[in-house]
């Protein structure tokens, strides 16, 4: 049996009826990423050594049949979430030597229910990006076609968790950076409500955005993983102060009855055809298990990606000034203290981070702050309320998420304004604060994933898994694999 | 000539005396060494959050309530972004468009009449480190120590008019920010700061002249000395036919100037928005009311109590209630039967020339309450006289002693003995016939060198009263 293409639950069993050891689980994945990580490139940094480590400790608590829901679950992180003694770059030059002295407030809950981290995962440069090309190491590819993006920022994390060289991972999402390339490398990602889990420790793009979340191989492992992460954190302000459920609980419930909606918006043209087909389809397959469809408006969908890109990037031109060359990372000498910050930044940060900063720069400066950043601001409480009014009359709503599959290396490069298109069905959802996951639906006929979102209430992450459950349960896409 | 007034407006920024700073669990004591109270927080490490500590925000509260602010039940942090090596974030956590606390005013006293200050706005705000240059090398050092150390900034109304007023709101705001515990109010060590506005117009017009702003005013005796300056700097300005252009000056105490440090093209764009890492601030009108029902009783009010209660002149009421600590001993005094206007008149005159001279403060000083009654009631009965009493006063003040252990230990009871008193006159007499004989002739002046005689020759100890009635007695012959 190949240990390394299972998933949490399956492994769970495994471990506990002492039918595989973790260390056999540790060495199968190593042996994966030996075998395809000069392909498929996810990975900024292995942590081998500590993973042997972390297994020993894993293989005890099993064995004293203490286990707890992560023993022995080797997964990945991306390379934005603090890892104490563990370099955590963001994928960026300014970051390379960082180590932090701390643990992410996610990670430590992973590790208290035993987990083991396998390496951190590449990113586009401090999560701005849709396609991972924007890193300052490497390009990751799409285990599905490695001449393909695995999408972004997420990339690393989707593809290493489509690949097999990892159980599970946690990206991070800001505007779709978990489920546009969940959707491009055919795995599960989810967003949780906005402050669900913790950023504690998440390296900030945009605040009132970021939100971390689980990637995994099926979606009982992405509840499985909700329950680890999720829940209120003293050292986070704008986190939730709402009880997390037992997610799994509601996993394999019908969902007959259940509304859902369908926004008009959604469905636009220069979709592919194969992902406007393959999302159609899975509304059917949806129907068929009961539930049913209803038309929505999100009415101000068309204004989203340019409130996102005024919003997100004002803030980030906040977060990223703490890059300076004083304290930590990556410092470039100059003649004074002016000269050093400028060179500091000019070589430490890459194109697209420093054409965000200068975007957000621009939008908050004196006199132009009411026309573009308040302005975005009202906008943001429009769409949120377009939600608020469509979940007045369904339980979930659906859509396609990303308008194509995954696209080739360097195809959107050159064209900023493109590679944001790519994440014009995910960026509402972060504006309105609201959670998504996204789950396969399908393939184009080149063997490329394709994605379904489902968006739900907020703090309702339940409903969207029970019906992403019982919509996987219902379909054979969550088992095809990649030929790697 | 053409008459100019001033218009200044101060924003003053106080350090808070919180345990912890404002976003993280550091600790907030002074001359620690460098970076030794710093964590991932308050150095700005990439991923890590702020959480506003509550008792900075009751601090803040406190003193809006206590300046007849409003407080508002909806209140915001913005970031003011700037790059300084001193700001590890490269913004700092500031409050702009909606202040906890505004629309709120103090009362000064200028030459007897009370004068009421406007207040415009008090805030929160993180302090930022501090950038060290020594050492020969190409480099400086930075401390973090002090940076998120929680400050409140109380900015004023354009409502002073004269250096001399400045000096009093300065005086006053310390006054009641230590009556409320929340700052020490040490201009020199930087605990409360000082920036002004000034500007002039021609006496009687309406419209405000261009504004120069003055910073770095590091002293109580430099908030006049300052804005005398300027103001004078500003006049001769205009007299010469000049501009007043809108800029920052730097006061320079050494040379006691201010000097232009940036103009207003070179004024930063702070690029303020709401801090989207911290959620709006909820003061409900329960902690409100909560925290108004704590305050101690004010300046003003207590000043006005001790005229009315004690009987007291305002000038004495004034002093005795500029610090909590003065007001409290008073009353302490009082409450163990001492006379109000004497326990004030050896306060403000004997204990003050002490504690001034050696710089201390009446928490240092060894002098209880009660032994200051005690030492009152023996001058009332005669025990020991007015003039033995300083010496007593003295060295309770130095030995922390009573009065009657002192006056028992150095023998200073008063002679009040008729036969002891009358054998000294008569010797004092005879041993001067000179002065004698120029008394009787009508130099009256002369009844003083008798007195101090006669005491010179009793120590000090014979009562004063005895001394003049025997003498006079005697010296008529």
């Amino acid at each position: 049996m190949e240990l390394h293409t299972l998933g949490i639950a399956e492994l769970r069993g495994l471990l506990d009826r002492k039918e595989v050891s973790v260390r056999d689980v540790v060495d199968s994945v190593y042996r994966r990423i030996d075998a395809v990580e000069d392909r498929v490139r996810a990975f900024v940094t292995l942590t081998r050594e500590k993973a042997l480590e972390s297994a020993a400790g894993a293989q005890k608590m099993i064995d004293e049949n203490r286990s707890l829901p992560l023993s022995g679950i080797p997964m990945a992180i991306k390379d934005n979430m603090c890892t104490k003694g563990i370099r955590t770059t963001c994928s960026s030059r300014i970051l390379s030597n960082f180590v932090p002295p701390y643990e992410s407030t996610v990670t430590s809950g992973l590790l208290a229910q035993g987990y083991i981290l396998i390496g951190k995962t590449n990113l586009d440069e401090f999560a701005m990006g849709s396609s991972t090309e924007n890193s300052g190491f490497h390009t990751t590819k799409n285990p599905w076609d490695i001449e393909r993006i695995p999408g972004g920022s997420s990339g690393g994390s989707t593809a290493a968790v489509a690949a097999d060289e990892c159980i599970a991972s946690l990206g991070s999402d800001t505007g779709g950076s978990i489920r546009q390339p969940a959707s491009l490398c055919g795995v599960v990602g989810l967003k949780p409500t906005y402050g669900r889990v913790s950023r504690f420790g998440l390296v900030a793009f945009a605040s009132s955005l970021d939100q971390i979340g689980p990637i995994t191989k099926n979606v009982r492992d992405s509840a499985i993983l909700m329950n680890v992460i999720s829940g209120l954190d003293p050292r986070d302000s704008t986190s939730a102060q709402v009880k997390a459920p037992d997610f799994t609980s509601v996993l394999g419930r019908n969902i007959k009855g259940l509304k859902i909606g369908i926004p008009k918006e959604y469905f636009i043209e220069g979709m592919d055809a194969a992902v406007d087909s393959s999302v159609r389809a899975a509304i059917k397959q949806i129907e068929s298990l009961g539930a049913i469809p209803v038309e929505v408006s999100l009415p101000h969908t068309g204004y989203a990606v340019a409130a996102y890109y005024l919003l997100a990037t004002s803030e980030a031109s906040s977060n990223l000034a703490r890059y300076d060359g004083v304290k930590y990372g990556f410092r470039a000498p100059g003649k004074d203290l002016l000269d050093m910050y400028m060179n500091t930044r000019a070589q430490g940060f890459g194109a697209e981070v420093k054409r965000r900063i200068m975007l957000g720069t621009y939008a908050l400066s004196s006199g132009y702050y009411d026309a573009y950043y308040l302005k975005a601001q009202q906008v943001r409480t429009l769409i949120k309320q377009d939600f608020e009014k469509a979940f007045n009359q369904v339980d979930v709503i659906v859509t396609p998420t990303a308008p194509t599959a995954a696209f080739k290396l360097g195809e959107k490069t050159s064209d900023p304004l493109q590679m944001y298109l790519s994440d014009i069905f995910t960026i509402s959802v972060n504006l309105a604060g609201v959670p998504g996951i996204s789950i396969p639906c399908g393939f184009t006929s080149n063997n490329l994933p394709i994605g379904l979102q489902i968006i739900g209430k907020h703090f309702d992450e339940e409903t969207i898994l029970k019906v992403s459950y019982a919509y996987e349960q219902s379909t054979e896409w969550h088992k095809r694999k990649p030929d790697l | 000539m053409m008459k100019y007034e001033a218009v200044i407006g101060l924003e003053v920024h106080a350090q808070m005396l919180t345990e912890s700073k404002i976003f993280c669990g550091c600790s907030t004591k002074f001359g620690s060494g460098p970076n030794s109270q710093t964590c991932p927080v308050c150095i700005g490490m990439p991923g890590v959050l702020p959480v506003l500590n509550r008792k900075a925000l009751e601090f803040t509260i406190r003193t809006g309530l206590a300046m007849n602010c409003k407080i508002s039940s909806y209140s915001r942090f913005a970031r003011k972004n700037y790059f300084y090596p001193d700001l590890p974030k490269g913004y700092q956590i500031s409050q702009y468009e909606l202040p906890i606390c505004e629309h709120g005013h103090i009362e000064i006293i200028i030459d007897g009449e009370k004068r009421r200050i406007g207040i415009t706005r008090i805030h929160m705000e993180e302090d930022a480190g501090k950038n060290i240059h020594e050492g020969s090398g190409n480099y400086s050092f930075v401390d973090l120590n002090r940076a998120g150390v929680p400050l409140m900034e109380i900015v004023s109304e354009p409502d002073i008019r004269t250096p001399g007023e400045a000096s009093e709101y300065m005086k006053k705001l310390r006054t009641i920010l230590r009556y409320l515990g929340v700052c020490d109010g040490n201009m020199e060590q930087g605990s409360l700061r000082c920036d002004a506005n000034v500007s002039i117009r021609p006496v009687g017009r309406k419209e405000f002249g261009t504004r120069a702003e003055v910073k770095n005013i590091n002293s109580f005796k430099f908030v006049e000395k300052a804005l005398e300056y300027e103001i004078k700097r500003q006049v001769k300005v205009i007299e010469e036919g000049g501009k007043i252009i809108q800029e920052t000056r730097l006061w320079d105490s050494n040379r006691g100037i201010t000097e232009s440090m940036r103009g207003k093209e070179e004024a930063h764009d702070y690029r303020y928005f709401p801090e989207p890492d911290l959620v709006p601030i909820m003061a409900t009108e329960d902690w409100i009311n909560e925290i108004k029902a704590s305050l101690p009783e004010l300046p003003d009010a207590k000043m006005e109590r001790f005229i009315t209660v004690y009987g007291l002149p305002e000038y004495d009421a004034d002093l005795l209630t500029s610090e909590r600590a003065t007001a409290d001993w008073f009353e302490d005094a009082v409450k163990a039967g001492g006379q109000a206007k004497a326990v004030s008149n050896w306060m403000m005159g004997e204990m003050t020339k002490l504690l001034n001279d050696e710089n201390k403060t009446l928490e240092e000083c060894l002098l209880r309450p009660e032994h200051l009654v005690e030492m009152i009631r023996l001058i009332d009965d005669g025990t020991i006289s007015g003039k033995i009493a300083k010496i007593v006063f003295e060295e309770m003040y130095r030995t922390g002693k009573s009065a009657g252990e002192i006056v028992r230990e150095k023998g200073l009871t008063q002679i009040s003995d008729t036969g002891a008193i009358e054998k000294a006159v008569e010797e004092v007499i005879a041993k001067s016939p000179k002065e004698v004989e120029r008394f009787r002739e009508g130099d009256e002046k002369l009844m003083s060198f008798f007195v101090g005689q006669v005491m010179k020759a009793t120590k000090g100890k014979a009562n004063p009263q005895m001394v003049n009635e025997l003498l006079k007695k005697k010296l008529a012959g």
